[in-house]
């Protein structure tokens, strides 16, 4: 006797709530070349960011949508609200942040996160970043971590980020790349000097709370030789009846031995677009660490990118996507091996159930002169019910005979031979369900920041208890 | 003595094919009862029908545990009553530790928390047993484990759950001669606490240590024979032969 198994939606009330925004902090819907004016006007951006702007809209509006990849068609962007006027001047106490801001996020846990276990913490609310901490002791080391907008204003980084800004994503690359260079705004910009290891995370949080609204954050993040640092970004939204589009971007640039570990947790809302670019420039013997967990959003188009760029540069790509009713959730991870012996190491997890879908593409680019590098590639996907499906597309394109390069991929479905085993041991079979499905996150989930990850181990108990029937 | 498990005329088959035709046992408490037959008879299938293994289908018959009937009931509701079923060949769960596993276990059956030095203790005590190294708990549940560790890893489980009835499915086959005395170590063990035992085997090896009470033979799906221990030394001796004309 065979019954099907059906799990319940993630409980997402924790997170749904929101504040109403005021029609006119709203810079008017849909994009044009004098709403990008007004943006630039209202940041009173430099010369060379105005122009920018501009020429990416004009390249916004010149290429295709993606044609690859879920359905983006209940996007529309006539509709999505591009720019929020800031309600508040960036605070750096928490007491001066606004009433209603301060409650979203303290009812996120921020500041409390900030006060527990970390260097400093940024928090975006819709378009500007509202709140801005750094420990004073990390401050003293030359540390700096601030919002771009902060920092394009300072004569010292005013350069070096004219020099690396969407230079590692540039608007030619896609449509939305374009559109994040036309209507970027807040975000963090993180600079770590030669040497110094910041050994306590920075964090920053972005808040979407406008409806059909769109967020294009822009993290900048430059460490120098021989410095390590520990990024973690977290990301939500309450739901609204409209879509509303995350198109952010994430350029990281990691210096000579230098190891950047860059773990994001993305919540968003069940109705959200989350087409999001991010691309590490690796040096000689540097490392970056991407830690990924995709939890939320309607559709995501997510493949973190790095570029191995010096002698013996490392990547390391650990991810999990948890995909459920409405869900279409494209994601993966992209290497490109531009130097000899260089490695990369891709591990994921993916589940799926109610219906959900999740795709794993992965690429790994060995060009002719990386010889001696390394690539290792092992994806594993679990669907909970016979409604749900997963699908993986690798790609590798080798241009060297002298490279390792192995892959594994496995999908599967929870064996009831499995749950009879744990359930001959007196475990419900709820409880035995659940503990194999955290079982199989293991590996990826014990890299998570640890609060993330126990938060991921009630999110899978709290799906799989009372939900079979 | 109390009756432990009985069973009545139980009717068990596998898709379209009848695999057991008839069974009855009974097992008081404290006993201990060893299943013999050659291969095919349905000695394991008799095992997994008493756990409920959602492969065999109960088509006729009656399960009773300490007077109750369970032939209704769930796997994890007969574990929670006190039956362990002991498998041949365990299936691998990455990702859990074989400790943390029976920690859960034990919580469930218990509906109380188990403190963690309790626990700790206690594994210390039955690593001792079995003469495996403690850190045998902290590998995910007989993922890579050899033959004899899932067999060790399994009279560890019933150590650490110590329930009423244990059913021993082939425990001791494809061990080596130390391997067999450890495991039949750790079941005496088990006896000597007042467990009652079922003990499914092919070869005798594993009774040299324990005190049986009864021997049954099991052939084509139904019981053909049941004495005391003596019949264990003569089908040592003669095979399965005599016994099922």
């Amino acid at each position: 006797m065979k019954e099907k198994t059906y799990v319940k939606d993630i409980d997402e009330s924790i997170y749904d709530f929101r504040f109403k925004e005021d029609e006119e902090d709203i810079l008017g819907r849909g994009i044009g070349a004098d709403l990008i004016d007004e943006i630039s006007k209202e940041k009173n951006d430099p010369e060379w960011m105005r122009n920018f702007r501009q020429k990416s809209l004009e390249l916004f509006h010149k290429q295709r949508m993606p044609q690859w990849g879920p359905s983006i068609e209940g996007l529309d962007m006539d509709r999505i609200v591009t720019y929020i006027r800031p309600k508040a001047k960036m605070r750096n106490k928490w007491e001066d942040v606004p009433e209603d801001v301060k409650k979203t996020f303290e009812r996120l846990g921020i500041p409390q996160a900030e006060r527990e276990s970390l260097s400093g913490v940024g928090a975006q609310y819709d378009s500007e970043i509202v709140y801005h901490n750094l420990r004073s002791e990390v401050e003293k080391q030359g540390v700096v971590y601030t919002d771009l907008e902060t920092a394009m204003r300072n004569p010292r980084f005013s350069e070096m980020i004219e020099k690396h800004f969407m230079k590692l994503v540039p608007p030619t690359d896609h449509k939305f790349a374009a559109l994040h260079g036309a209507v970027w705004s807040g975000g963090s910009f993180v600079y770590v000097p030669e040497g110094v290891k910041v050994d306590i995370p920075l964090q920053s949080y972005f808040r979407l709370n406008a409806e059909s609204a769109g967020q294009f954050e822009h993290t900048l993040i430059i460490i120098e030789k021989n410095s390590y640092l520990h990024f973690i970004e977290g990301c939500s939204a309450p739901k609204y009846y409209a879509a509303s589009l995350h198109a952010g971007c994430v350029e990281l640039y990691i210096g000579e031995n230098a190891t950047l570990r860059y773990s994001t947790i993305e919540n968003w809302s069940k109705n959200m677009y989350n087409l999001n670019t991010k691309r590490a420039l690796v040096e000689k013997g540097g490392k970056v660490e991407w830690i990924s967990g995709s939890f939320g959003s309607h559709v995501s188009y997510l493949y973190p990118t790095s570029v191995l760029n010096g002698d013996g540069a490392v990547s390391e790509f650990t991810g999990i996507t948890f995909s459920g009713d409405g869900q279409d959730l494209d994601t993966g991870a992209k290497v490109i091996h531009n130097a000899p012996n260089t490695s990369s190491y891709m591990n994921t997890r993916s589940i799926s159930k109610s219906g959900g879908r999740n795709t794993f593409r992965s690429e790994v680019i060995v060009k002719p002169q990386a010889k001696g590098s390394k690539s290792s590639v092992s994806c594993a996907s679990l669907m909970l019910d016979s409604i749900s499906g997963s699908d993986t597309i690798p790609v590798m394109d080798i241009r060297t005979k002298d490279a390792d390069i192995g892959h594994e991929a496995k999908i599967g479905r929870i064996s009831d031979e499995a749950v009879f085993y744990l359930m001959s041991r007196g475990l419900s079979e709820e409880e035995a369900k659940a503990l194999i499905v955290s079982g199989f996150a293991e590996n990826v989930s014990k890299e998570l920041p640890v609060e993330y990850a126990v938060e991921m181990n009630n999110l899978i108990r709290m799906e799989m208890v009372g939900s079979i029937g | 003595m109390q009756s432990l498990l009985k069973i009545e005329n139980l009717h068990v088959s596998v898709g379209e094919k009848d695999i057991l035709k008839g069974v009855d046992l009974e097992i008081k408490q404290g006993e201990t009862h060893v299943l013999m037959g050659p291969n095919g008879a349905g000695k394991s299938t008799l095992g997994h029908a008493i756990m409920n293994d959602p492969k065999y289908e109960v088509k006729e018959g009656k399960i009773f545990f300490e007077d109750e009937d369970i032939t209704e009931e769930s796997t994890d509701k007969r574990a929670q009553k006190g039956i362990f079923l002991s498998f041949q060949d365990p299936i691998a769960v990455p990702g859990i530790s074989l400790g943390n596993f029976v920690r859960s276990a034990l919580e469930q059956g218990t509906k109380t928390h188990i403190k963690l030095w309790d626990f700790k203790k206690k594994t210390k005590a039955v690593c001792e047993l079995l003469n495996m190294n403690e850190s045998y708990a902290d590998r995910d549940l007989n993922v890579g484990f050899s033959g004899g560790e899932k067999k060790k890893a399994e009279i560890f489980q019933l150590l650490m759950l110590n329930p009423k009835l244990a059913i021993l499915d082939e425990t001791d086959s494809g061990l080596d001669v130390d391997a067999v005395k450890t495991v039949s170590e750790g079941v005496k063990e088990f006896q000597k606490n007042g467990g009652t035992l079922l003990i499914i085997t092919h070869s005798t090896r594993i009774l040299d240590n324990l005190n049986v009470d009864k021997t049954h033979i099991l052939f084509d799906g139904k019981i053909v024979k049941t004495e005391g221990p003596e019949l264990v030394n003569q089908i040592n001796e003669k095979g399965f032969e005599d016994f099922i004309k």
